[in-house]
């Protein structure tokens, strides 16, 4: 079959559903949406369409980057825009379906917004909230919106003209189409795509490789998993444009074994391609064969790094190497390949099916087109989002996040996991860019965003990363594996309050070692955390190390926990939940914490009704409580 | 007397065959491709919960190299357990935002309640414990992992519930 055939079944199927006269609901149901709930809010809906004898389609959908808000659902009845509903419960699932199905109110209160023509009174357009607004959907674009595991939809939705374009092409124009997009390698390093694909069309050799990075293990980071689990087909089709550029005939996806439901939806996807001969031998007649092997990470983080990924391809234990040479002239088995990360494969196919021209006029001048980004730790709206490159972060934070959690202060943004920086409020309007983010001493990395407030202990927080590098430093080079033990062992010590005068310098000449002398980006990036923790925040690390004291109230061996005897009332409830018997007192008296037993848990003060608000946690002080339960003295 | 200790015998060797009659079948699943190695260990490793120490010798000479370098590479990896594992595998999350969520607390917590450090696995082989760097859950921290249920926005009190369920 001809891809216009293709195509035009493709968008009588993908109208026939837009124009159907039953009601569709769509099911965010990504491994995020599942955690929060919404299998079981598919099975209440489900339950309550047959009880109702409602004929409705419902269709699984991936994310759509609202993860604030999961469970979510979106309804579209015959000729009315999409209502897209968020944090359900089957209860609240099964109301809506009587409600707006039945009756035909469409729950205003409920609703986050309408996507699509038309407009429903009280509901806003969802695009114009403020955590969409400022937001560009170019990877995302079919993200919470089409059934992924369905490729037509993602053919009537321009899915797949990229690749048809670029077989007509010769591959030198690709390059240079590409080339003039800006795109720059989006696993974090940065590099030009377009470059990147000629150093290996250009290398000798007819066998050539192509692979795809999917082995997103920085903590805090989880876009590739949604744009794989959400719109698989996207990825794959800019894979299929860069072999057919590069000259590679076999294709690779390594990714982490921690994603089973992107694993199967990729599995899924490239059957799909297989009976539509996107891939396989003579790709829709352009007599080009090109073949994808999926390849499961074992678990291990070094793998992100690109020779060390390839020596786990060929069944080796995953150390990198030196380079040169790069893999682009020997990678995979010896042999020229070419490894860019999901996201770059997505722009890529989307560079093609839109053009240079469209995807440039995004972004800042250096950077680019569109990032996306894993927002999440202490704000108020977590979730993926997508940017045009030279946004501010504070834009970032504040207009898309919504601010801190609970109103609190703001401290920190880390950039980047465990390879990045953790940047201060003075940095807050600085440009999202590779080049600015590098000036200040943090990376772009593959996107994820942590957000940290004044309850974050930054010297907690390096330990934290230290604790992740050095259990994951592969052992190869000596700076990576002993320089980030040591380092890890200085900040174990400040933490606890052992902390000497001078360890602040020898932090800083240890980092700086490791990151000129380690052989691979794990290393030299390792000690980020640390340098950038000690130019913003220099005073964290001093307080703790001159005054003992942790002052967010996070280091345990600094801080203790009493129960203030004006305020307890004698309830019990600490006394119960306390998981080392270290509480004592009884009816009506005055609760006290066995200081030696206590190990700063802080289940009492979470237990403790907020009405009595009578437990106090500090650091550095010592507040004076009776020694032995007295009783209650009677309110005035 | 001898008796027992020839059907001890017997059902020793009775359990070894399966064995190598497993890995004979899974090896011969990846003849004559390159870099089959890690694919391999990870399908004995779904089949038998863990990497028995037959399994890697087995697998060695089927795949004619050195049994130091499978346990090599099996050893790099954390996904390779070379002892058995608990009915339910317990995973706590501690990705950077399961962290500054209070993640090492649901930690802390189930610790308790197995009796079990991480890596561990209950004395009735009922639960193993294990923390994780990320799940890519992070909009949902903190986040924990039964089995291949996840569950977000975990507390202290809802971990312990949720534990309950896998008794």
């Amino acid at each position: 079959m001809t891809f216009d055939k293709t195509h035009k079944q493709a968008v009588s199927e993908w109208e026939a559903l837009q124009s159907s006269n039953k009601p569709r609901l769509l099911v965010g149901a990504g491994t995020c949406g599942s955690a929060a709930g919404a299998l079981d809010v598919l099975k209440a809906i489900n339950e309550e369409l047959e009880r109702q004898s409602i004929e409705a389609i419902v269709i699984q959908v991936g994310c759509m980057g609202l993860c604030f808000a999961e469970p979510m659902v979106g309804v579209v009845k015959p000729g009315r825009p999409q209502i897209i509903y968020g944090n359900l419960t089957p209860e609240i699932a099964t109301q809506l379906v009587k409600d707006y199905l039945m009756a035909d109110n469409p729950r205003a209160d409920l609703a986050l917004g309408c996507a699509g023509d038309g407009r429903v009174d009280g509901i806003p357009n969802l695009f114009e909230l403020s955590v969409l607004k400022p937001q560009v959907r170019v990877v995302l674009h079919n993200c919470g919106f089409i059934d992924p595991e369905n490729i037509n939809h993602y053919i009537a939705n321009g899915g797949y003209s990229g690749l048809v374009k670029a077989l007509k092409m010769a591959p030198e124009a690709i390059i240079e189409e590409i080339k003039k997009s800006g795109l720059r390698g989006r696993g974090g390093a940065g590099f030009p795509t377009g470059q990147k694909w000629d150093f290996c069309r250009k290398a000798p050799g007819k066998e050539k490789y192509i692979i795809c990075n999917a082995d997103e293990g920085d903590p805090g980071a989880f876009m590739n998993r949604s744009l794989l689990e959400g719109d698989p087909h996207s990825v794959l089709e800019g894979m299929a444009i860069g072999a057919y550029t590069i000259g590679a005939n076999q294709g690779y996806i390594y990714c982490r074994a921690e994603y089973p439901l992107a694993l199967e939806r990729l599995r899924l996807a490239l059957q799909q391609m297989e009976t539509y001969g996107f891939i396989g031998g003579n790709i829709l007649g352009s007599g080009f064969d090109f073949h994808i092997k999926i390849k499961e990470g074992a678990g291990a983080f070094v793998c992100g790094e690109e020779t060390a990924l390839m020596a786990s391809i060929e069944g080796k234990r995953g150390m990198p190497r030196s380079r040169p040479p790069f893999p682009a002239i020997s990678g995979l088995w010896g042999k020229p390949t070419n490894i860019n990360n999901v996201e770059t494969w997505a722009d890529a196919a989307r560079i093609l099916q839109k053009g240079s021209e469209w995807y440039a006029h995004y972004g800042s001048e250096k950077s680019k087109g569109t990032k996306t980004f894993a927002l999440v730790g202490k704000v108020e709206r977590t979730g993926l989002i997508e940017v045009p490159l030279g946004i501010t972060l504070r834009q970032i934070i504040y207009e898309i996040g919504g601010g801190i959690l609970e109103g609190k202060e703001f401290k920190a943004i880390q950039t980047g996991g465990p390879s990045g920086g953790c940047l201060p409020l003075s940095m807050l309007d600085s440009p999202v860019d590779y080049e600015s983010l590098t000036a200040a001493g943090s990376i772009m990395g593959s996107g994820g965003m942590i957000v940290a407030d004044e309850d974050t202990c930054m010297v907690d927080l390096t330990k934290y990363f230290l604790t992740f590098t050095q259990a994951e430093s592969c052992g190869k080079c000596p700076p990576c594996r002993v320089g980030t033990r040591q380092m890890l062992g200085i900040l174990d010590s400040i933490t606890r309050g052992e902390g000497k005068p001078g360890d602040i310098e020898q932090l800083e000449r240890i980092a700086t070692t490791v990151k000129q002398g380690s052989l691979c980006g794990l290393g030299q990036t390792a000690p980020n955390p640390v340098l950038t923790t000690i130019r913003y925040f220099r005073n964290e690390y001093e307080t703790h190390i001159n005054e003992k004291r942790c002052p967010a109230l996070v280091c345990k061996s600094l801080i203790s926990f009493y129960i203030l005897p004006d305020k307890c009332q004698g309830c019990m409830i600490c006394l119960r939940n306390c998981p080392t018997e270290a509480i004592v007192g009884g009816k009506r008296l005055v609760h006290v914490i066995d200081q030696d037993k206590c190990i700063k848990c802080g289940t009492c003060v979470d237990v403790c009704p907020p009405r009595f608000a009578a437990i106090a946690k500090v650091s550095g002080e010592q507040i004076e409580v009776p020694q032995q339960p007295v009783p209650i003295k009677p309110s005035a | 007397m001898a008796f027992f200790a020839k059907l001890q015998l017997w059902l020793f060797k009775s359990v070894e065959r399966h064995v190598s009659d497993e890995l004979a079948k899974i090896v011969a699943e990846y003849k004559g491709e390159k870099g089959a190695l890690i694919p391999i260990l990870q399908k004995v490793q779904e089949k038998f919960g863990y990497l028995p120490e037959e399994a890697i010798s087995e697998i060695a000479k089927s795949s004619r190299i050195s049994e130091s370098e499978v346990f090599g590479v099996a050893s790099f990896y954390a996904q390779f357990y070379f002892t058995r594992r608990g009915q339910h595998t317990v995973k706590v999350c501690l990705g950077t935002a399961c962290h500054v969520r209070g993640g090492e607390k649901i930690l802390d917590e189930i610790k308790r309640e197995l009796n079990v450090e991480s890596g561990g696995t209950t004395e009735d082989y009922k639960f193993s414990l294990e923390r994780v760097a990320c799940f890519g859950s992070c909009a949902l921290a903190p986040v924990l992992v039964i089995n291949k249920d996840v569950y977000g926005r975990m507390t202290v009190a809802k971990a312990k519930e949720t534990l309950k369920e896998y008794r």
